[in-house]
Parts: C-alpha cells; structure tokens; sequence
C-alpha cells in the first residue's frame, strides 16, 4: 500500500526513483566490468601459459 | 598480521572473495529496510509534508560523497609514501561510487529543495561546495584514463586528491564557516550528539546510513578487484609483447 505522499508525491518519489536508478546503474556497470575482467584475464593468462 | 599483508594483490583478492558475500546481504538489508521503513512506515513532518521521506536517501548518500573522498585521500597518502599499488587501485575504484553518491545527494537535494525553498538550486555554500566535489571526482576519474602509464597516473590522481580534500572538508564544514545560506546545519551531529531529528525518523536513518556505508565498502572492494584483475591482464600482455 502506497502512502499518501500529497502534494509533494512528484518529488517523493523522483527522489527515489532517481536514486535507486544510480544505484542500479553503479551497481550494474560494476558487475559487467569486473565479468569483462575477468575474462580478459583468464584468456591473457592462457596465452600466457600456451607461449611458455 | 598485519594490514599491510593487503596491499598483496593476491591476499587482498583472497580476503575481498571471503568477506563479500556477506557485506553485499548486509548492506542490502540495511538499504532495503531503513529505505521500505523510512518511505512505508514514518509519518509526514508538520512543516515539511512527505518531503522529509527525502531525508533517508539524502543524508546517507551526501555522508558517503564526502567519506568516499576521504577514503580516496588516505589510499592516495598511502599510495604516495609506501607505493603499494593496491592502495592506489583502490582510491581509483571508489571515486565512480563517490561520484554517483554525490550525483544522489545533490538531485535528491535539488528535489527536496524545491518545494521548501522555492528552488532547485541556490548558490548556498554547502550546495556550492558539493558540486565542486563532484566536479573533482568527475576530473579525478578522467585524470585516470587519460594518462597511459598507471604508476604516474597514481601519482597524479593522488596530488589531485589532496587538493580536492579541502572540497571533501568544505562540503562537511560549509554551513559552519559561513554561517549563511539554504542549507540548515546537520541533524545528526556526532560529536555533540545534540540531534535535531525524532526517533521515528532517527532509526530508519540510521539504517540507510550503516546501508550506505556497508554499499560503499562493499562496491570498493568489489571495484578494487576488478582494477587488479585489468593490471594483471596488462602486466600479462606487456610481457607477451616483449617476448614476441
């Protein structure tokens, strides 16, 4: 159940809307990059042990 | 033991993969319920309405925008004086949280602002000051990726850190050097202990801010990983290319 926000609703919930959005956003680009990294690392790491 | 065993990579990686899982449920908890508290479960204030439900995500995320620079200070000084890279990694793996932390406080700020002050934006010393700092985390993340060599970008970024520190301190300070402005002075002073807010509002607040600081930590130590990792591939295919 939603509370009664007034006539300050819009700003309520912008501020948590927004909020949230960043947070998911850092929350997403973080996961995505430490994956990229990861694979990077373990493709570098084979070529690595294949080159002697 | 002794904490620098963690400016080891290997140790500082063996540790963070320990102790995540747990920090990231503990910090989601805290978020996600001084959040649905604060927002669900407090009433309206007298004079400010439904606005003060702003106060759960504006107070923990400007505390951390100023914490994360700080954190970035004392990496930095580390990283200058002992030169352990991790410290240096880790200073660049919190400044795009701080940044966003800093985004949160001010848009949060801006939207709390406009129906209690009439605007979104006054050049008040505090509002100032905080986007100064933002300006700083913004030009500290881009001095990172423009110079190529990281040990010198270390050393760049951290002098850079130090300057910006008296941002990170005005931004805190602001409201009591100039005792002018919008801006009202904090409500949850620590040092006095002399709080300004009711309990109804006091403890979910507490909450978002151990949330807030918990997240911080734990996307540091997330963060920190992944910039070792990109070192490793670096060192890894430098000595590829040489052995070619």
């Amino acid at each position: 159940m939603m509370p009664e926000l007034g006539k300050y609703a819009f700003e309520v919930l912008s501020a948590y809307g927004v909020s949230l959005l960043l947070l998911a956003a850092l929350l997403g680009l973080s996961i995505a990059r430490d994956r990229r990294a990861r694979a990077d690392l373990r493709h570098a790491e084979e070529e690595t042990r294949r080159n002697g | 033991m002794s904490l620098w065993e963690y400016a080891n990579p290997v140790k500082f990686l063996r540790l963070s993969e320990r102790v995540l899982p747990a920090l990231w449920v503990f910090a989601g908890l805290c978020v996600a319920t001084g959040l649905i508290w604060g927002f669900f479960a407090t009433p309206d204030d007298y004079r400010q309405g439904s606005t003060v439900k702003i106060i759960f995500l504006h107070v923990p995320s400007a505390l951390m925008a100023i914490n994360a620079w700080f954190m970035m200070l004392v990496t930095s000084l580390i990283w200058l004086i002992r030169r352990h890279h991790v410290s240096a990694l880790a200073a660049k793996a919190a400044a795009p949280v701080g940044a966003v932390m800093t985004v949160i406080a001010l848009a949060t700020g801006a939207l709390w602002g406009q129906p209690m002050w009439g605007t979104w934006w006054a050049w008040d010393p505090r509002l100032t000051s905080f986007l100064i700092l933002f300006l700083f985390y913004l030009g500290y993340i881009a001095l990172w990726e423009a110079i190529e060599d990281p040990d010198t970008a270390a050393d760049l970024t951290s002098v850079l850190c130090l300057v910006g520190s008296v941002f990170a301190v005005l931004s805190r300070y602001a409201v009591h050097f100039w005792n002018q402005g919008l801006h009202q002075g904090t409500s949850v002073p620590v040092a006095t202990g002399a709080r300004t807010v009711s309990d109804v509002f006091f403890i979910p607040l507490v909450i978002c801010m151990i949330g807030f600081g918990m997240l911080f930590v734990a996307l540091v130590l997330y963060r920190t990983g992944t910039e070792i990792r990109l070192r490793r591939t670096r060192a890894l295919l430098a000595r590829g290319a040489r052995g070619a």
